[in-house]
């Protein structure tokens, strides 16, 4: 895979503003994806964070603005061409039934095959090494059907990385999945940025976010309120302000990242033990 | 040394590649020659045996005369309709079940085969007897008919995209309101014509000329082909539409191009052999289950929808008494079928 490049985005939007049916959820929206990090897109729900991930990946054409892609207007691209230059994992996808981990991650394939031409040794190649990256090669004959909730998670991601692209999105990755498996998945994604993937996320987990990503993007009523390191843009003023949550903001002992620690209205000790921190 | 999974071997010819697949081949190759040994006794019972070995002389053109006239001209016809309509039940059901994204959905449970059995009765019943059943006339109405209702059907279940339920559900209605529609057809026509009507409404392969056949050869060559080329992008739409879009696929235009051909294939399947019953449904899940594919697979779905209505004509003609029409049979065969697919789909659920 390629080393991290420089810091021109390969992917953003100009101006975009995004809607369904009388609905505007986008409103002239200016975002550019730094290129070898991980980018990350929270908000509380209804935000517009899946419908900026969905703007990006080409899925929702935008009424004004234009998404661009390598420097190319991606709505003018063949669909071919953008999903050799981007992998997209939707939230909850499905596997037909008795389907196997091999034939699910090699239909990743699909945009560099043919009629004439669907299956090369390159093929090959490229998916056994998506396999074991994902680290389910073992799994290959199993279908994909009877794997755990967060096995079944890297499957899909394998399939995403057998399109040969560097450039992720994927959409929630931990939904449905407890703790253990989400932390599983998402040290997955961090590996993967290790190789030099670009990856772009909306994950629902904050502390996740905050500890897994190089670059957050905040949003909040379909606009961005705040981008940039977590450490930087993490306060409890702003998650007041866009969460209505109210919470403190400690060191995390595990990793130099900041950690969220929310006050719900019930067993909060004292008001004196909180600012003693 | 790094383990690579043995999997998906490729098989090359010159520039042409593909996934190397023994099984699928395997089945591939004996349902061809199942089919073709069923349509070759097909073509031998009748008032007269000739002996199977006649038959394949004659087949390949060094038969006898007597033989020659009794095969091309009087027999050959009725096995042709026979092959012609089950591969278009198979391959049509294949398509919209895969379309669908679920077992019930075939043309018979979407509601085209109903349109087009409303619309050839309306042609019968409206004709005061004037003869046009058995005419050109016929298969044309039968073929607008349920290409009429498959757009009916599309459009109605259109919300946002296509969702396999909905079109499910919108395509039960619309075969609810047809059937009321081709009974109350029935109830006002003269009877004389409600006998020729009931006849065709069953499914039957009797008197087929070759007019008739060779006009269904075409209209299903050039849509098999047509399905064959469009299959490869049909693959990733298995997984849903978006990661369809997410692979490159133009999922919209390669659904509806698939979902045109499905509708025209049971229309042109309709036309020629009436609403035979069940094939479209059944076909593709049992082929399913001997290749162990987890998608209906399309050319094989074809031949297993020939194997089964060939077949069931032959059981028609000699096992049982009066010689029944052929939807009787696959009715018997589809009817516990269908039970079978409803219950394991409720099981699911509630596990």
């Amino acid at each position: 895979m390629t080393a991290l490049r420089n810091d021109a985005a390969r992917l953003g939007a100009e101006g975009v503003t995004v809607g369904y049916a009388d609905r505007v959820v986008l409103d002239n929206l200016d975002v550019a994806i730094p290129t070898g990090v991980i980018t990350t897109v929270i908000g509380p729900n209804g935000c517009g964070k899946s419908t900026l991930l969905r703007t990006l990946s080409r899925l929702l054409k935008p009424r004004q603005g234009t998404v661009l892609l390598d420097g190319h207007d991606i709505a003018r691209l063949r669909t071919k061409d953008v999903a050799k230059r981007m992998g997209l994992l939707p939230q909850t996808p499905i596997a037909p039934e008795g389907l196997t981990v091999a034939d699910l991650v090699a239909r990743g394939r699909h945009p560099h095959q043919s009629w004439v031409r669907q299956w090369s040794s390159d093929d090959a190649d490229v998916v056994a090494k998506a396999l074991r990256m994902t680290g389910v090669a073992d799994l290959a004959h199993r279908p994909v059907d009877s794997l755990s909730g967060g096995q079944r998670q890297r499957v899909w991601i394998s399939m995403t990385l057998a399109q040969g692209t560097d450039l992720l999105l994927l959409d929630e990755p931990t939904t449905y999945l407890d703790l253990a498996h989400a932390i599983d998945v998402i040290d997955l994604v961090d590996d993967l940025h290790e190789s030099g993937c670009t990856i772009v996320m909306v994950l629902h987990d904050l502390n996740l976010a905050v500890r897994y990503s190089d670059n957050l993007i905040v949003m909040k009523s379909g606009a961005i309120v705040a981008q940039g390191h977590p450490s930087d843009v993490i306060t409890s003023d702003l998650l007041l302000d866009t969460f209505g949550l109210q919470a403190k903001v400690i060191d995390d002992p595990v990793s130099e990242r900041p950690l969220i620690v929310p006050i719900g209205r019930t067993h909060v000790v004292s008001k004196s033990d909180q600012d003693l921190g | 040394m790094i383990e690579t999974p043995e999997m998906h071997r490729g098989v090359r010819v010159g520039g042409w590649s593909w996934v190397w697949r023994p099984w699928i081949v395997l089945v591939t190759v004996v349902l061809t020659a199942l089919t073709f040994l069923i349509f070759s006794v097909s073509i031998a019972i009748g008032d007269f045996t000739i002996e199977l070995p006649a038959v394949f002389r004659t087949l390949i053109g060094q038969g006898e005369r007597v033989d020659e006239f009794v095969i091309m001209d009087l027999r050959m016809p009725r096995a042709l309709v026979g092959l012609i309509a089950g591969v278009a039940l198979g391959i049509s059901g294949a398509l919209t079940q895969s379309i669908a994204r679920n077992p019930l959905a075939s043309p018979d449970v979407l509601g085209i085969t109903g349109g087009a059995s409303a619309t050839a009765v309306f042609v019968v019943t409206a004709s005061g007897g004037t003869a046009i059943a058995n005419s050109i006339g016929l298969s044309t109405a039968a073929l607008a008919g349920g290409l009429l209702t498959g757009f009916l059907v599309y459009f109605m279940a259109w919300k946002k995209g296509i969702d396999g339920f909905r079109l499910i559900l919108i395509g039960v209605s619309v075969s609810a309101v047809t059937q009321a529609l081709t009974t109350w057809l029935l109830v006002l026509a003269d009877l004389r014509d409600v006998a020729r009507a009931q006849r065709w409404l069953v499914g039957s392969l009797d008197s087929r000329s070759w007019s008739e056949v060779w006009a269904s050869v075409w209209i299903m060559a050039a849509l098999v082909l047509v399905v064959l080329v469009a299959a490869f992008q049909m693959r990733p739409m298995h997984f849903g539409d978006d990661v369809a879009a997410g692979l490159g696929v133009r999922y919209s235009a390669v659904r509806a191009i698939l979902l045109l051909c499905a509708v025209l294939l049971a229309g042109v399947a309709v036309s020629a052999a009436g609403p035979v019953p069940f094939v479209a449904l059944v076909a593709p899940q049992i082929t399913m289950r001997l290749m162990r594919t987890p998608v209906p697979p399309l050319i094989a779905s074809g031949l297993f929808g020939a194997l089964l209505l060939i077949g069931s004509d032959l059981i028609a003609r000699t096992v049982l008494p009066n010689d029944l029409p052929v939807g009787i049979v696959t009715a018997i065969i589809g009817g516990p079928f269908l039970v079978y697919l409803l219950v394991r789909a409720n099981l699911k659920r509630a596990a």
